[in-house]
């Protein structure tokens, strides 16, 4: 059985994928329609694009009239995004600098 | 008090043989921060709203607002840190030792909800982003 964390690496592995799945995430809610015409494919690839990412749990569908209304469910990506190590690297890098800095100020 | 929703905190500590008033400096002049940390218009003064500002990438437009929130010279600085509407506190604390200065920074506030698991992956988006094709291709 794949885990969670493979099936949201594989669904964004595909850039058609990856990019309806940023259009969401910047721009909100939006109909398969608007995605079309953004994907720059057909209307049954990005449907069944729309398929994988919502498996993954990256997207959530909502019908409305013969609508369907795709949102980001961003925090899917959580497990994949371990944000403090990415600060712990980042200020680990501003001490040395501050160090560095240090040693060059005067007395 | 009220149940949150946990909260991370990031600690960095580190033995520097600089003096904390030499220290201090680093810390609070402008265009002493701009050298380690990021271009700003940083001044020590409680209340002072200030941005720290870097290179854009996609997905993080670089900047960094905050207000200061302690200043005791040489000692303690704090302020607060929002990047992307994602809101933490950044304290330094300054304590002479024999050899120097021992220097804790304390990042905190990351709290673990959908918010900041959000705004996390937004930041770390380009980094994973980029490795993800060999990820993939290890998995099958």
């Amino acid at each position: 059985m794949q885990s969670a964390t493979e099936n949201v690496f594989k669904a964004l592995s595909d850039p058609t994928r990856r990019a309806i799945f940023e259009h969401l995430t910047r721009d909100g809610e939006q109909t398969v329609h608007a995605l079309t015409y953004r994907a720059g494919v057909s209307q049954p690839a990005v449907s069944k694009h729309l398929r994988v990412l919502k498996l993954s749990r990256l997207v959530r569908d909502r019908r409305e009239g013969r609508e369907t209304h795709y949102k980001a469910q961003p925090q899917a990506l959580a497990p994949l995004v371990d944000w403090m190590s990415l600060y712990g690297t980042f200020w680990r890098d501003r001490f040395d600098q501050l160090e560095n800095l240090l040693k060059r100020m005067d007395k | 008090m009220t149940q949150t929703a946990p909260s991370h905190t990031l600690v960095i500590e580190r033995e520097i043989p600089h003096s904390p008033e030499k220290i201090w400096r680093a810390l609070t002049e402008g265009s002493l921060i701009e050298e380690w940390l990021m271009k700003n218009d940083f001044q020590p003064v409680v209340g002072h709203q200030f941005s720290f500002r870097s290179t854009p990438v996609p997905n993080w437009d670089g900047i960094i607002d905050g207000e200061v929130l302690v200043v005791e010279p040489n000692s303690r600085l704090s302020y607060s840190w929002s990047s992307m509407g994602l809101k933490s506190v950044v304290a330094w604390t300054l304590t002479p030792t024999t050899g120097g200065t021992h220097v804790r920074m304390e990042h905190s506030g990351f709290r673990s909800n959908t918010d900041a698991a959000y705004k996390g992956a937004n930041w770390g988006w380009q980094k994973f982003i980029g490795n993800l094709e060999g990820v993939v291709g290890g998995l099958d």
